[in-house]
């Protein structure tokens, strides 16, 4: 850990936190429906939206009707997406002239920009149109995201109404929290990151000579394009010379833009926002690091403007920033120590004035390792899985933070939205365990949990466990889940473990090694990825509808009191348990058991 | 239900257009204004002919080059339409025997460099398409590159610092020198 590194870190979340309090009171207007400030511009433009879909935004709904509403939203979403890719090939905005996108592929990619986890089995510059990323994941990056943010604002309105029966207008939230915060953000970001050197051109890819040409094995291919084999059945090569370079572009920066504020994380380019296009300076990558918890630390203030005591936000957001805390030393530690086989090869891997040493396989010079492991934690906290390095080239316990981090249940920040209503739900988890202690009907913010609620809530935090364990499990004993492993060893269990963590918890992020573009993980990885968004998110509406019908309690004696540092401590033991109890023989068996491997040859 | 499923397909569709078309479209517009060298790529040309762009590595090899970083694009490396990593985790053979390739091509181009060779030098970048190396791996790579030229160490020196930039802001990232830009610039003193 160098000292430059602590700094940068600490820089980050000063600055992170500094503005939680203005967007968090912005948003709760939004969400209030009180003048924000950007009414005038964006109103007309809202109300007009409304009359064109038929909505009429002040009529409330029950929480069935609502969910209605999100599920028919969200499928059409996935079939538009899904048939986009299948015909690209005939659509303008195609320069570099790509053909459909395979069945299995374009279902998951379809699956993962809808459930807003943004799993990349695709290859960006090399499978999706320009078209296809904008009218596809662009718009899916913003509606997704919308739809967490709504399903959020339902679960407040649960709790703070009271006796009602209805909990709101799905489009009038959807609507709201795309024109009113992820569009003027997405805005402001896209501008400030090209002037940094994001490219933004709907131009064909950029031809350029090499000072160097060099020399290289080329592929041989038949004249249909299929590979020839030799004898020895190893694609056959032909020496060749590139003489020249042809840059990728395209309308990067505003899919960029969102794709971090919605913690969405799909890449315009395959290597994500390692690609000096996508992220080429620090302060790009301090601004995308910034967008990435934005908005979910944020919500946590929304959350107490709207309860009307802003405490409570600051008690969740206080336990998401110490858990997120506690692991970045683990992961700089581990990558600053680098790798012992590189040391037995005689090469420097101190930090120093001439190099920021570790281990820099799959880091860019530009970021070194703070910034590295900074933007993973941040990544993987946050439901967000862009990367601005190789998380499969890590060492085993710089590996293990972010896959530990996602394996919490995207409640460290989380998703935009779908992290705080995932965190609420802890919360009522931890006050029906200090109820149990204290044998008192436990209570959250004046709403009594009942047998009910304690189900829905059972049931959040157990779906995602079994999918991401099941689905690993049947990957690990099948020739079609092995074969696609990169890295031999137990560090190929963590290439599985971590694909399906990312998947089963919206995340997005892989150890890319793992070749995942096949039908097997594309089909197993859709699925997981569809039941982990919307099997809690309709959890999560039935219970917002419960506590939208009951009456307020008042606080006693015996209520716990939900914003001070004792609950912080106990919501944060209901996390941990619960995510170490449930992946820590996992871990044993893939990053811990590779440490320990490492260190012992 | 019915009602509910024409509204989503209205309220998809008028998304759409706003989300997916016109804001892309308004970003490009401004940009294009506002930024045109940063938002088509930031090329770097030299005598009307695009040299490169500023922000993505070229490959080099020979001795009178600083090299940068290894790159494991396909088929070749730094090919800036397929980017990549390598992927390779730190206890995979794999990655030890191609680090040791990567150490024995820079041995013997400069057998007795008495210098700690950089970590940064023999391993693979994220993108496969980095521009920079660290000023350690260039300091290593004076020595050879002076040899090549026949050039005094201290010149080449000199030209390394010209072409490292600090940190921004004095705090954000990490120090790093411009291999494409560098050798540019070799090229240049040498006409």
């Amino acid at each position: 850990m160098t000292i430059n590194g602590l700094v940068q870190i600490g820089l980050y979340f000063v600055v992170l936190l500094a503005l939680v309090k203005p967007l968090g009171w912005y948003m709760a207007r939004v969400y209030e429906g009180q003048p924000c400030g950007l009414d005038r511009v964006v109103g007309p433009l809202e109300r007009l939206i409304y009359r064109l879909c038929g909505v009429r935004q002040t009529e409330e709904m029950d929480w069935k009707t609502y969910g209605i509403a999100m599920l028919l939203f969200n499928a059409l979403g996935l079939v538009a997406l899904y048939a986009l890719q299948r015909v690209q090939g005939f659509l303008p905005l195609n320069p570099a002239g790509l053909g459909a996108v395979t069945t299995d592929l374009a279902f998951n990619t379809a699956a993962s920009f809808v459930t807003n986890t943004n799993w990349q089995a695709y290859g960006g510059e090399t499978t999706l149109s320009y078209l296809t990323q904008m009218l596809g994941l662009t718009v899916q990056n913003f509606v997704s995201a919308a739809t967490g943010m709504a399903v959020l604002v339902v679960l407040i309105r649960g709790l703070v109404r009271r006796s009602a029966l209805t909990i709101g207008n799905f489009w009038a939230d959807l609507v709201r929290s795309t024109l009113y915060i992820l569009l003027p953000l997405a805005l402001l970001l896209s501008l400030l990151l090209v002037s940094q050197g994001v490219v933004q051109t709907f131009a064909s890819y950029q031809t350029v000579s090499m000072l160097q040409p060099a020399g290289y094995a080329k592929p041989v291919t038949d004249g249909n394009g299929q590979p020839v084999l030799d004898e020895q059945g190893q694609q056959k090569t032909e020496p060749a010379t590139a003489v020249e370079q042809v840059l990728a572009v395209g309308p990067a920066a505003s899919q960029i833009a969102i794709k971090q504020l919605g913690t969405n994380g799909g890449g315009f380019f395959n290597v994500n926002s390692a690609h000096p296009f996508e992220n080429p300076t620090p302060w790009s990558n301090f601004l995308q690091m910034l967008a990435i918890l934005l908005i979910p630390a944020a919500l946590c203030y929304t959350f107490g403007m709207m309860v009307g005591d802003t405490r409570q936000g600051w008690a969740l957001l206080a336990a998401m920033t110490i858990l997120l805390f506690s692991f970045i030393p683990l992961g700089l530690w581990a990558e600053q120590s680098g790798t012992p086989a590189f040391t037995a090869l005689g090469i420097d891997q101190a930090s120093g004035a001439g190099q920021s040493g570790g281990n820099m396989e799959g880091k860019e010079t530009r970021f070194g390792i703070a910034n590295s492991v900074l933007w993973a934690a941040a990544t993987t906290a946050a439901s967000n899985g862009s990367v601005n390095s190789m998380h499969d080239s890590y060492t085993p316990l710089g590996g293990l933070m972010p896959l530990f981090l996602m394996q919490f249940g995207e409640v460290v920040f989380g998703g935009v939205g779908s992290g705080l209503y995932g965190m609420i739900v802890f919360a009522i988890i931890a006050v029906f365990v200090a109820g149990l202690m204290v044998g008192r009907t436990p209570e959250y913010l004046g709403k009594k949990i009942e047998p009910y609620e304690m189900k829905m809530a059972a049931l959040l935090i157990l779906i995602m466990p079994m999918v991401v364990l099941s689905f690993t499990a049947v990957a690990s004993v099948t020739g079609v889940g092995t074969s696609s492993i990169l890295n031999p060893g137990p560090h190929g269990f963590s290439e599985m473990l971590y694909a399906y963590s990312s998947m089963g918890n919206n995340n997005g992020s892989a150890f890319g090694g793992l070749n995942v573009n096949t039908p097997f993980y594309n089909l197993t990885g859709g699925i997981a990825m569809l039941i982990s968004r919307f099997w809690l998110a309709i959890p999560t509406l039935a219970l917002a509808g419960a506590l939208a019908r009951k009456k307020l309690v008042p606080a006693g004696p015996g209520t716990l009191p939900t914003r001070r540092p004792l609950f912080v401590v106990l919501l944060l033991g209901v996390v941990v348990l619960v995510g170490a109890l449930t992946f820590v023989p996992a871990l044993a068996l893939g990053p811990i058991i590779e440490h320990i491997l490492m260190v012992s040859r | 239900m019915l009602t509910q499923l024409r509204q989503a397909l209205r309220m998809l569709a008028v998304l759409t257009l706003i989300t997916g078309f016109l804001y892309p479209l308004v970003i490009t517009g401004v940009a294009q204004v506002l930024f045109p060298q940063q938002a088509n790529g930031s090329l770097m040309v030299i005598d009307g002919q695009g040299m490169g762009s500023s922000l993505i590595g070229q490959p080099f090899d020979a001795p009178k080059y600083f090299w940068g970083r290894p790159s494991a694009t396909a088929p070749f490396s730094y090919n800036a339409a397929a980017s990549s990593g390598s992927n390779l985790g730190p206890t995979n053979e794999t990655l030890i025997k191609t680090v040791q390739i990567r150490i024995d091509a820079l041995k013997s181009a400069d057998p007795d460099n008495p210098l700690p060779l950089p970590v940064d030098l023999v391993t693979a970048s994220g993108s496969g398409l980095d521009p920079h190396i660290s000023p350690a791996s260039a300091a290593y790579q004076v020595r050879r590159v002076a040899r090549a030229r026949k050039m005094e160490e201290d010149v080449v020196r000199q030209l390394v610092s010209q072409h490292t930039e600090g940190r921004q802001l004095g705090i954000l990232g990490e120090p790093r020198v411009h291999v494409l830009a560098l050798n540019l610039a070799l090229d240049t003193q040498a006409k």
